[in-house]
């Protein structure tokens, strides 16, 4: 099997500011659709892309307040498969320690959020977080 | 920046549909929220979202649509949720969200499901 080649890489950096997430999606959805997804599997890319942003900006706590996003295309001729690796440079946390939402816990909860990652996990076909001082990377990839 | 969410409520005999069009984010999800326990407060019990007009949402968005399930559930009522994208149904059923509500192709489908009977 031949190896895959890089063939568009798309750099992105955000301000962390509201509504900054929906600039992410729409530079999700004009990579997806040259990597040539299907029109699900671009709504799921953008969806998983937004919640990795709102993570960030919600928990990373990053002192430069600067979220940077790596779209990569890969493929031998065509395009195969996307790559969104979302990076802060925050205070970092344990994704072992993240306790697993669940629905029936979160009805009876105060706090109904901390699904993010449930849901990129979900839509994504493979996802790595990376965490440690010097930040958080999430890296979510999507094949044809 | 972003659009806010377009609201409409249309009040039916036992049943009222929430129309959605927009981004459903954290203040999407509110006015959502609004809308709906004032209808509760109104006396009705079964709700419908119809979230044709909503191509994407977020899980603080949903958050807040669960704290309304949670409200269904202690009113005995019930809420449904129809024509939904691909996406948003399937990121419902990751969280578990249809165990709760119920899920619908249509209007037509949820009504006939939702409404009361005679």
């Amino acid at each position: 099997m031949s190896e895959q080649a890089i063939l568009r890489e798309v750099r992105l950096l955000l301000p962390m500011a509201p509504d900054m997430e929906t600039v992410a999606s729409q530079a999700a959805t004009a990579v997806a659709q040259y990597a040539g997804l299907s029109t699900d599997q671009i709504d799921e890319v953008r969806m998983a892309v937004t919640e990795a942003c709102i993570n960030a900006f919600e928990h990373s706590r990053a002192a430069d307040k600067t979220l940077e996003l790596t779209f990569t295309v890969f493929g031998t001729r065509e395009p195969e498969r996307l790559c969104i690796a979302v990076r802060d440079r925050g205070v970092g946390f344990v994704p072992e320690r993240v306790e697993e939402p669940r629905i029936e816990t979160k009805l009876k909860a105060e706090r109904k959020r901390g699904w993010g990652i449930k849901i990129i996990r979900g839509l994504m076909d493979d996802v790595t977080i990376r965490s440690g001082a010097d930040g958080t990377t999430v890296v979510m990839c999507k094949s044809r | 920046m972003t659009e806010g969410l377009k609201l409409t409520v249309d009040r039916r005999s036992g049943l009222a549909v929430l129309y959605t069009d927009g981004y459903i984010n954290n203040q999407g999800g509110e006015e959502i929220a609004r809308a709906a326990y004032e209808l509760i407060d109104q006396g009705y019990t079964r709700l419908l979202l119809n979230l044709h007009g909503t191509k994407i949402i977020n899980s603080i968005g949903i958050s807040i649509l669960i704290e309304i399930i949670e409200r269904m559930l202690q009113i005995d009522g019930r809420l449904g949720f129809c024509a939904l994208t691909p996406t948003i149904e399937k990121t419902f059923h990751i969280m578990g969200l249809a165990q709760y509500a119920g899920i619908f192709p249509d209007e037509a489908a949820a009504i006939a499901s939702l409404a009361p009977g005679p």
